[in-house]
C-alpha cells in the first residue's frame, strides 16, 4: 500500500462531506484520468471524467451548484466505480471516496429513491430475500429461455418490449440458481488432516447465480486439504448498496457478516469476487472507523482476507494440477480484484501452471469490462459500448476460454461475447483449476 | 445566455447528442489544467464530427457574433482554453481519427482529436514514432499540441512540435477551408502557414487536419543519474555535454526541493543531500554510438564533481524517470495551489537562472521547486501555495512577475512550451515590444476580424497593454 493512501482516509467521510475538500484538493486538474476512464474514452465529455466530476464535486461544495440538482445526480452515478482514474493518478486522489461520499450525501439529504429503498431493504431481511431470488429462478422460464453457459436470454414478448434497456432477444442474463450454493453446502468442509481452516464467503453473485464455480472452489480447497466454513448466516457483502449511497444498509449488512466469520473461527478468510473482497479488507474497516465494536472486527478481518488465488499461491503453496485442459485461455483483470485488492499476478500464474493451458494476454487486459454493477442496467449503451471493447480485445488473442476472477465481469462478458464475440466460454479461473483436478483424477 | 434558437439550430447542424447545454456541462467545460487563472462558463459546448460541422458552427457564430473556443483535452497550462467571455466551447474530441500513417513517405495523417499517444500507438508497428511527447502525451490531443506548439522531454535533441508538422487543413474565420503543405520534405510553395498556425492557440482558425513528420524510433538508449553538491557543477555540466557534441535526447535537472519531495513521495532511492540532480538519456540507432556518447556524458559529469550511475537494466531505468515524472505531483502535494511556470533562457544562463530562481523564493517567502529541461534552458519554477490565503497569493504572483523579468534579462522567453494564453499575457509586451504586439494585431485582425476566435487570449487588447506598462 502506497504510505500516502493511508494518511488519507477522512475521518467520517461518509457521514460529512465537507471531509472530501482534502481530497478535492489533491487534483491538480492534469486530466491524467482521461486516458483510463472507460466512460470517457466512450463519450468523450469532460463531464464523464473524474477530473470532471472532481470539478463539479467543487462547484458543488462552493455552492455553485445544488448537490440534488438532478443533473449532479445524473452525472455522480455516471461513473463505474472501477478505480481506473486512481491508478493512473499523479497525485494519488482517493476518487472513489470522493464518488461514494457524494452519493451518500445526496442519500442523507433526500433519502434513497423509492425504487432502491424496496430493492435495498429486502437485502437486510436475508430470508425475504432468499426466497425472492429462489422464486425468481422458478419463474424465469415463464420471460426468458435457456441460453447455454448457465445463460438465459428474454423471450420474444419481454424482448421487443425490453429493447430500449438492452433486455433485447440477444441480451444473456444470468440463470438464477434453483438450487443456490449455500443450500448446497454443509456449513463446514470437513477434511480428515486440515492444513488450515478457511471461512468462504460466498458473496451473492456466487449463491444464486454461479453455485457450480463455487462448487469449484470448494472442489480445489478440498485438492489441498483445507476444511472450509461456509456459514448460511452471511449475506450480501453490501457494496452494492455503498455505491449507491446507501450507508446504512452496507452498515447492517456488514455488522451481520463480521459476526457470521467471527463464529466459525477460521484462521483465513476467502473471497472469489473483487467487489466482496475489497469490502472485506477495505470498505468495512472505513465505514466503521470509529465503531468500538465493529472496527475492531473489521480490522482483524481485513488482515485475514484473501482472494481465492492468493489463498492458494502466497498462503498454503496450493498444490500444482497434473489433469490435462486443452484451451487458449485469457484472462480479464476485474477492477475490484486488481485496483482494489491488488491481485493480478496470482490468476495468471494459477492459469499458467495448468497442463494444456495456452496462454494469451490481452491488449489492456486490465480495462473495465463496463459491468459496474447495476451500472450496465442504467447505462446500458455506455456499458456495451465498454464491453464491446474489452471482447475486441479478447477475440484478438484468439482465446477460445475467457476467464476473470469476479462474478460481475462473468455476466457482463458472457453478455458480451454473445454479441460481439466468438462465443466464447466466460469462466472463473477457479474453475479452469477445479477441471485440471478433476481430468488427474480421470487420467489415473 | 445564447438563444435558445441559435442552440436549436446547432442540434440540428450537429445532431442532439453533440450538443451540451446542461449545467453540469457547461461547470465542467470551465477551467483547463491550469491552477490560478479565472475560470468562465461557456454558453454551449459543441462536439462536430466532421469539417464540414465546424465550418456551419464558425458561420452560425459569426453571423449571431458569438465567441468561439476551440478546445482538445483540456491539458493546457495557460489557461487556453478557458471560455473567459461566454460563448461556444468547440470540443475537437470527437474528430479523432488516423486518417494515414504512410511509412513510406515517414508521415500521419491526423484528425485533431487523436490522442498523441494513439498515434505513437499505430506507428509504432512500423518502427516509428512521433518524437514531440509533452508530458501530456497520454491525454493531450494532436490538435490541442500542435494549436499550443507543446515541447516535451526529448525537446534537446528531436526538436518540438513545429518541427514535425508537415501541413494542415484548417477552417478559418470567415468559414472557408484552407489546405497546405502536405508530406513532401521539401515544401517552399506560399507562405508558411504551417508555421503560423502551429502555436496560434486557437485564435487564428480552427485546425481540423494534421499532416506530421515520423521518425524512426531509436533502438539503443542509456539513461544515467547525475549528483551534484552545487547547482553551478550541474549547469557546468550541462554547458560540457553540449560542448564535447553529445546531444542527449532528454537533459534534465532538479533542484534539492525538488529531490526532497520526490523522494518523500515516491521512494525512488534519490540522494536527499544533493542540491541538484541531471538525469540524462542518450539514444541511437547504434549500439557503439549510444554506448560512446554515454562514455563521454560519464566523463564530463566527472570532470564536474558530479557522482554517477548509469541504469544497467530496463527497472532501473525506470526507476530514473519515474523520479523524474513525479517531479511534478510530487510538489503539487505540498498544498492546494500549483503555479508551475516555463520561462526558459538560453541554455548557457541555466546555472544563473536556477540561483536566481531559488533567491527569487526565498525573497517572497514562497515554497518553490525548480525542475525541467536543463538541456534547452526550459525550466519549471514551480510554487506551491494555498489558493485561500490572499496574502502569499500576491507573493507568488510578485514573485512570478520577477521571474519572468529575470528570464528576459537573461535574454530568454517567457514561455518554452506552455504558450501564453491569458496567464502569460499580460508580459507579452515586454518581450516583443510594441511593434510585436502591433504585427500580432494586424495578423489577428486580418484572419479574424471580429476576434471571435478564442478571444482574450494571446494577443492583449490595447487598454491592458497601458495597464501592465505601469506594473
Amino acid at each position: 500500500m502506497q504510505p500516502d493512501e493511508q494518511s488519507a482516509s477522512g475521518q467520517g467521510i461518509y457521514d460529512e462531506l465537507k471531509a472530501i475538500q482534502k481530497e478535492l484538493d489533491k487534483c491538480m486538474h492534469c486530466g491524467f484520468c482521461m486516458a483510463v476512464c472507460p466512460i470517457y474514452a466512450t463519450e468523450k465529455t469532460e463531464a464523464s471524467v473524474a477530473r470532471g466530476k472532481v470539478g463539479v464535486a467543487e462547484a458543488v461544495m462552493e455552492g455553485k451548484l445544488a448537490l440534488d440538482d438532478p443533473e449532479v445526480i445524473d452525472m455522480l452515478f455516471n461513473c463505474l466505480v472501477c478505480k481506473s482514474c486512481m491508478q493512473n493518478c499523479p497525485t494519488k486522489v482517493n476518487f472513489d471516496r470522493i464518488m461514494l461520499s457524494l452519493r451518500a450525501a445526496i442519500v442523507r439529504k433526500n433519502g434513497l429513491p423509492w425504487l432502491k429503498k424496496a430493492i435495498f431493504s429486502t437485502l437486510k431481511h436475508p430470508a425475504l430475500f432468499d426466497r425472492g431470488m429462489k422464486a425468481g429462478a422458478l419463474l424465469s422460464g415463464l420471460a426468458f429461455r435457456d441460453a447455454g453457459q448457465q445463460a438465459i436470454a428474454p423471450r420474444s414478448p419481454f424482448a421487443i418490449m425490453g429493447k430500449r434497456a438492452g433486455f433485447d432477444e440477444n441480451r444473456l442474463l444470468p440463470a438464477l440458481a434453483k438450487e443456490p450454493l449455500r443450500d448446497r453446502l454443509p456449513d463446514v468442509v470437513s477434511n480428515s488432516k486440515p492444513k488450515t481452516k478457511a471461512a468462504f464467503f460466498t458473496g451473492c453473485s456466487m449463491n444464486y447465480f454461479y453455485p457450480d464455480t463455487g462448487m469449484d472452489l470448494i472442489s480445489v480447497l478440498r485438492e489441498n486439504n483445507v476444511e472450509v466454513s461456509i456459514p448460511k448466516d452471511q449475506g450480501c457483502c453490501g457494496i452494492p448498496v455503498f455505491v449507491h449511497g446507501d450507508v446504512e444498509t452496507i452498515r447492517v449488512l456488514a455488522k451481520r457478516n463480521l459476526d457470521a466469520m467471527d463464529r466459525t473461527c477460521a484462521d483465513h478468510l476467502i473471497t472469489s469476487c473483487g467487489s466482496c473482497g475489497g469490502a472485506w479488507q477495505h470498505e468495512y474497516q472505513e465505514i466503521f472507523k470509529d465503531d468500538p465494536v465493529y472496527g475492531p472486527k473489521a480490522e482483524y478481518w481485513s488482515k485475514r482476507t484473501y482472494d481465492i488465488s492468493t489463498f492458494l499461491v502466497d498462503v498454503i503453496k496450493y498444490r500444482p494440477p497434473l489433469g490435462k485442459v486443452d484451451a487458449v485461455v485469457t484472462y480479464h483483470d476485474s477492477c475490484h480484484l486488481k485496483k482494489t485488492m491488488k491481485v493480478s499476478s496470482e490468476p495468471r500464474e494459477i492459469l499458467k501452471h495448468i497442463p494444456g493451458v495456452t496462454f494469451k494476454e490481452m491488449s489492456k487486459p486490465d480495462a473495465c469490462c463496463g459491468s459496474g454493477g447495476s451500472y450496465v442496467l442504467t447505462h446500458f449503451e455506455t456499458s456495451t459500448a465498454v464491453a464491446k471493447r474489452k471482447v475486441d480485445d479478447a477475440r484478438r488473442t484468439g482465446a477460445t476460454t475467457v476467464t476473470t476472477g469476479c462474478p460481475a465481469c462473468m455476466m457482463q462478458l458472457s453478455d458480451n461475447v454473445n454479441r460481439f464475440g466468438k462465443g466464447q466460454q466466460i469462466r472463473h479461473y477457479i474453475s479452469v483449476l477445479a477441471e485440471s483436478y478433476r481430468n488427474e483424477k480421470q487420467s489415473l | 445566455m445564447l438563444d435558445q434558437a441559435i442552440i436549436e439550430q446547432f442540434r440540428s447542424l450537429l445532431g442532439q447528442g453533440n450538443v451540451l447545454t446542461s449545467k453540469v456541462n457547461l461547470a465542467t467545460y470551465s477551467y483547463d489544467a491550469t491552477a490560478d487563472v479565472p475560470r468562465g462558463t461557456p454558453d454551449v459546448i459543441v462536439m462536430p464530427t466532421t469539417t464540414e460541422q465546424v465550418q456551419s458552427v464558425v458561420n452560425l457564430a459569426r453571423k449571431n457574433g458569438i465567441a468561439i473556443y476551440p478546445r482538445g483535452a483540456g491539458t493546457n497550462l495557460s489557461g487556453g482554453t478557458i471560455p473567459v467571455e461566454r460563448g461556444i466551447v468547440l470540443s475537437l474530441q470527437k474528430m479523432d481519427k488516423i486518417l494515414e500513417v504512410d511509412a513510406e513517405n515517414l508521415t500521419a495523417t491526423v484528425q485533431p482529436g487523436v490522442v498523441i499517444q494513439d498515434l505513437n500507438n499505430a506507428a509504432a508497428p512500423h518502427g516509428l514514432m512521433y518524437p514531440p511527447d509533452p508530458g501530456t502525451v497520454t491525454t493531450a490531443t494532436m490538435g490541442g499540441s500542435v494549436a499550443e506548439n507543446s515541447g516535451g522531454l526529448r525537446g534537446l535533441k528531436y526538436g518540438v512540435t513545429k518541427h514535425y508538422v508537415m501541413g494542415m487543413e484548417v477552417v478559418l474565420a470567415n468559414g472557408d477551408r484552407v489546405r497546405f503543405g502536405g508530406k513532401t520534405v521539401k515544401n517552399v510553395t506560399a507562405y508558411d502557414f504551417s508555421n503560423l498556425f502551429v502555436g496560434s492557440e486557437g485564435t487564428l482558425g480552427i485546425i481540423v487536419e494534421i499532416t506530421c513528420k515520423l521518425l524512426p524510433s531509436p533502438k539503443f538508449r542509456r539513461a544515467m543519474l547525475a549528483t551534484y553538491k552545487t547547482v553551478k557543477d550541474a549547469g557546468n555540466t550541462v554547458a560540457g555535454i553540449i560542448k564535447a557534441q553529445v546531444i542527449p535526447a532528454t537533459l534534465e535537472i532538479m533542484d534539492n526541493m525538488t529531490i526532497r519531495t520526490v523522494e518523500e513521495f515516491a521512494h525512488v532511492g534519490l540522494p536527499t543531500d544533493a542540491e541538484a540532480v541531471l538525469l540524462i538519456e542518450v539514444d541511437g540507432m547504434a549500439e557503439e554510438v549510444v554506448l560512446r556518447e554515454a562514455e563521454a556524458v560519464v566523463k564530463v559529469v566527472g570532470e564536474n564533481n558530479g557522482e554517477m550511475r548509469v541504469a544497467n537494466s530496463d527497472e532501473e531505468r525506470d526507476k530514473v524517470w519515474a523520479a523524474r515524472r513525479a517531479a511534478l505531483p510530487a510538489l503539487a502535494s505540498l498544498n492546494n495551489t500549483v503555479v508551475l511556470e516555463d520561462a526558459t533562457v538560453p541554455r548557457s544562463h541555466i546555472t544563473n537562472m536556477l540561483l536566481a530562481l531559488s533567491e527569487i523564493g526565498r525573497k517572497y517567502h514562497l515554497v518553490m521547486g525548480t525542475f525541467g529541461h536543463a538541456g534547452d534552458g526550459n525550466l519549471h519554477p514551480t510554487i506551491l501555495a494555498d489558493k485561500n490565503d490572499a496574502d502569499e497569493m500576491s507573493r507568488v504572483h510578485k514573485a512570478v512577475d520577477e521571474i519572468f523579468a529575470t528570464a528576459l534579462e537573461f535574454g530568454g522567453t517567457l514561455s518554452g512550451e506552455h504558450g501564453i494564453g491569458m496567464a502569460k499575457m499580460k508580459y507579452l509586451g515586454n518581450e516583443i515590444g510594441d511593434t510585436g504586439l502591433n504585427l500580432m494585431r494586424t495578423m489577428k485582425n486580418a484572419l479574424d476580424p471580429t476576434h471571435m476566435l478564442n478571444p482574450g487570449k494571446l494577443i492583449p487588447a490595447p487598454a491592458e497593454e497601458v495597464e501592465h506598462a505601469t506594473r
